[in-house]
């Protein structure tokens, strides 16, 4: 692999790493997602300054020019990562969903208390079941 | 304490302060023994305030969930407020609250369904106004559920609905995003629950815009087929009444 490449590719993964762990040091970044990056970052780092390594790894994929087996790893990672994002704004987006659920019969929940001032034990009864999840009003239905 | 069953008429409604208030008073004459609660599903127009002022218990979403997410905030609603019955009536004023009775005498009769369906598609005078884009999704959907539940199902997309205790229990847990209704059919069955149709009359929309447009017809529908699909590879639960349903949001990770 030619010299100049190899120090493009270090420097660039070197620069990778430290920048990602500079964000979680400024807590920009949480833990559990920087774990990917971190990786992805190491694994570079590492095959660009260890030669014999990467030419063995792209002798086994069977890539002739050995950055090339670089490039393919790195687009392997950015892969994985773009999934780990999707499944990461699946389940924000889920929670986001409930949170407004939950906000919203929140607020409803109040404005109507509001509307009906305190009547003593009637008002407590009918606002405390919720906890439990089965209304005082249930009836079996099967 | 009351041993009468208790009905919660749920009207999921976006941007409908056109119709929101006309769908509210009938519901009061030719539904009465329905509690009515307005789902503004982050609204742009008064839609609230005129429910409010209309006497409606209102869930104000502080921003657009799409229907599916609007409806299971109803579930939730009623699930925690112990309603027995619960059903949909769309703000836009397709639905006849008067064909709500029907919903209830279907639930109470043999063969005890969990879930009974308003469908367009079984009354004799049909002669309901669908673009033919959406009248072919339908089908397509029809056809499908039919083959999956091993039942007839003639209308898939109908929100016209009303569920039962253990209905409202498994939807409030876990209930479809967008098109929501085909997809809780197929959960359903996969929980063994039963669901029956029977016809109704309904409306072409009184006003505002359906939440499912003709040129996103498509879209919907591939994206339906694909839910459909992965919800048959997903392992079947078989829950007992009772225990918990599997659901993605709740459990974090």
């Amino acid at each position: 692999m030619a010299a100049r490449v190899q120090l493009v590719a270090i420097i660039g993964a070197v620069i990778l790493l430290f920048v990602v762990l500079e964000m979680v040091r400024r807590r920009r970044l949480m833990e559990r997602y920087a774990l990917l990056w971190l990786l992805c970052a190491l694994v570079l780092v590492g095959l660009a300054s260890w030669r014999s390594g990467l030419l063995h790894v792209s002798r086994v994929i069977g890539i002739i020019y050995p950055p090339n087996a670089l490039f393919f790893i790195a687009f392997g990672f950015v892969l994985l990562l773009l999934l780990h994002f999707s499944t990461a704004v699946s389940r924000l987006s889920d929670q986001t969903k409930v949170l407004a659920q939950r906000l919203a019969l929140l607020e409803e929940r109040v404005s109507h208390a509001e509307r009906r001032p305190a009547m003593g034990e009637e008002a407590d009864e009918e606002f405390e079941p919720v906890a439990s999840g089965h209304g005082r009003r249930f009836v079996s239905s099967d | 304490m009351s041993t009468e069953p208790s009905y919660l008429a749920v009207v999921p409604a976006y941007n409908e302060s056109m119709t929101i208030a006309r769908v509210l008073q009938a519901l009061q004459e030719r539904a009465p023994r329905f509690d009515v609660l307005v789902v503004d599903d982050g609204s742009t127009d008064d839609t609230a305030a005129v429910a409010e002022r209309a006497g409606a218990r209102v869930l104000k979403l502080p921003f657009n969930l799409g229907i599916g997410g609007a409806v299971q905030s109803g579930f939730v609603f009623a699930r925690d407020h112990g309603y027995d019955f619960m059903s949909q009536v769309d703000g836009d004023g397709q639905h006849e609250p008067g064909e709500l009775e029907k919903l209830v005498c279907a639930m109470g009769a043999p063969p005890w369904p969990d879930m009974v369906c308003g469908s367009r598609f079984l009354s004799d005078d049909f002669h309901y106004p669908t673009p033919v884009s959406r009248r072919t999704g339908i089908h397509v959907f029809a056809t499908l559920l039919s083959w999956i539940v091993s039942a007839r199902v003639s209308d898939p997309t109908s929100g016209f609905r009303l569920y039962n205790r253990r209905a409202i229990q498994l939807f409030a847990r876990d209930y479809p995003h967008d098109y929501p209704e085909v997809e809780a059919v197929l959960m359903l069955h996969h929980h063994r629950l039963a669901m029956r149709e029977i016809p109704v009359r309904m409306y072409a929309r009184g006003g505002g815009v359906s939440s499912i447009s003709n040129g996103k017809s498509a879209y919907y529908m591939v994206k339906v087929l694909l839910a459909l699909l992965v919800g048959l590879a997903r392992r079947r639960p078989v829950v007992d009444p009772g225990d918990r349903a599997p659901v993605a949001a709740e459990q974090g990770v």
